[in-house]
């Protein structure tokens, strides 16, 4: 379903050129989750970007579906069936609930419709259904707002960059539902998950753990897990609770 | 009564009118009045020295409205027109007002409404008024409002000022005197594009004690046009207020936005807010993420950010 050969991102900082990713390689066949670890700063969520289209790479090329998208837009990939949750949720004055949840299925569809969205992220759907996507949200309520919008895409590809962040301990078993339900009802559709959270990857068909830009190790969990088990690319929730 | 499928059309646009209203109402179409009507409650009497009417609503009237809907179709057509509201003790209505100019002449077209609340103790109104300009004409389509609101122990009054689409010029202005316990709340909506130009000047007097207001005003200015945004608000005794000013730049537009806030009692509490800027990328972005074209999805943003 997706390919990615030779992709390579560098930006101009300070010090000069700064590579991000360097010559990665990797596929993410049908009906397959996939979850990309790492440390911090590896590269993970610039990854995520490149696959959807809000950041060019410097060089190689993505393929969807067999076609070559490199240079297709942020809305073409959109159309061809790539969804894109944002780490940090983008927030509207004036915009609805409903208004997005609209624009992402891209059909009129009924509030009592919206509702069941809202309903699948634990969200009590009339309290939000009608509220502002604005900074009267909390962190946490936006970010789960932002996985509605990407359940109701019904997209063959769905990335999803650190769902788990700033939503509690409740809606990450909710969450994972969320990831389970999707598989079973999209059909031949894939998850592309950036997270270093162990119970993320215990749901994983597949590991790929990014370092420094590059793909450090990457294949099947039950081969890649164990290895991460207790180091930064694999955080328990007992984790949180040391804080 | 007598109206062209034009004349309807900009009633629909500036009042949600699809025919003749409910309650008391006057329409005025190119200087005269198309059609009026008093209730018991609500008498609507036209002025004798001036053009203009002077609607005066009984004390403890509940649950009725007026409206005043202002049509001009005619090229090169100007008018001054004073209303005047007297809202009596403890009522509560709903005023409609509004204006739509389509010119399709050269000349310009101007309408001036002067309007002032007289409202009683305890009395609360909601006052919407939309203006709304069309045609293809080269003459301008200018529109001045003067609202003047002299509040009244413990009254409210809620004002939603719509200015979205096809006026040239505009330059209005509202002032408000506020007794004790009584609450302002304006909510304004403006969008101006091509060369147009709008002036909007709020002046707000809290003269009692716990009176409050709250100014809000949404902007976008696309092309070329120019908005100047003025609030002020004096702080005469302990009273609360807030103004804010939140506006889009587009293409080329600019805009000017002065607050003030002017506190003569130790126990006002005032509040500003301003932000001008344009569109967040981010917000395009994410919308272009769900599918839309980018100017989908500015459009989407707009039609939110002015709801």
């Amino acid at each position: 379903m997706l390919l990615i050969k030779n992709l390579s991102f560098t930006v101009q900082g300070e010090e000069g050129e700064k590579t991000i990713l360097c010559d990665i390689d990797l596929s993410i066949p049908e009906k397959k989750l996939v979850v990309v670890t790492g440390p911090n700063g590896g590269g993970k969520s610039t990854l995520a970007k490149l696959i959807a289209g809000v950041e060019t790479p410097t060089k190689g090329n993505i393929f969807f579906d067999g076609e070559d998208i490199t240079n297709v837009s942020i809305t073409d990939r959109a159309k061809r069936g790539i969804a894109f949750a944002f780490q940090q949720p983008v927030r509207f004055k004036g915009i609805h609930v409903l208004d997005l949840i609209r624009m992402a299925t891209g059909k009129r569809m009924t509030a009592a419709d919206a509702c069941a969205y809202l309903s699948m992220v634990g969200l009590c759907a009339k309290d939000y259904i009608n509220r502002e996507v604005d900074a009267s949200l909390s962190g946490g309520e936006l970010k789960r707002i932002e996985i509605a919008t990407v359940i109701a895409r019904s997209a063959k590809l769905s990335v999803f960059d650190e769902p788990e962040a700033g939503i509690d301990l409740w809606s990450f078993q909710n969450l994972i539902k969320v990831f389970q339900k999707m598989r079973s009802e999209i059909k031949d559709s894939s998850i592309l998950i950036i997270s270093h959270q162990e119970r993320i990857l215990a749901i994983a068909d597949e590991i790929i753990v990014l370092k420094n830009g590059t793909i450090d190790r990457q294949g099947p969990k039950e081969e890649i897990l164990p290895s991460l088990i207790g180091t930064p690319s694999a955080i328990g929730s007992c984790r949180r609770e040391e804080i | 009564m007598q109206l062209n499928d034009l004349q309807w059309k900009i009633l629909e646009e500036v009042a949600d009118l699809h025919k003749t209203p409910e309650g008391a109402y006057n329409i005025r179409s190119d200087s005269r009045s198309a059609g009026r009507q008093s209730t018991e409650n609500i008498e609507i009497i036209p002025k004798s020295d001036v053009s203009g009417l002077e609607i005066r609503i009984k004390p403890g009237t509940k649950n009725e409205s007026v409206h005043i809907p202002v049509v001009l179709t005619k090229s090169g057509l100007k008018e001054v027109v004073y209303n005047d509201f007297y809202i009596g003790e403890g009522a509560n209505v709903l005023i409609v007002a509004g204006c739509g100019i389509d010119n399709c002449g050269n000349q310009d077209s101007q309408h001036d409404g002067i309007h002032r609340f007289f409202v009683g103790k305890n009395a609360t109104i909601k006052y919407v008024e939309k203006h709304y300009g069309s045609g293809e004409g080269k003459g301008k389509r200018i529109l001045n409002p003067v609202t003047e609101v002299y509040q009244e122990e413990g009254s409210s009054v809620t004002m939603e000022m719509v200015q979205i689409k096809g006026v040239d010029d505009t330059d209005r202005k509202t002032i408000a005197k506020l007794g004790a316990g009584a609450k302002l709340v304006v909510r304004e909506r403006l969008m101006t594009h091509g060369e147009q130009k709008a002036y909007s000047l709020y002046d707000v007097e809290l003269n009692g004690d716990d009176s409050s207001a709250d100014v809000v005003s949404r902007s976008i200015a696309r092309d070329n046009s120019y908005q100047r945004f003025d609030a002020k608000i004096v702080g005469n005794s302990k009273c609360h207020g807030h103004t804010e000013c939140d506006s889009i730049i587009m293409d080329n537009g600019k805009i000017l936005a002065v607050p003030a806030l002017d506190a003569q009692n130790v126990d006002a509490a005032l509040v500003h807010e301003a932000a001008i800027g344009k569109i967040a990328g981010e917000q395009i972005i994410k919308l272009m993420t769900l599918g839309l074209t980018q100017q989908e999805a500015e459009e989407q943003i707009i039609s939110g950010f002015l709801r």
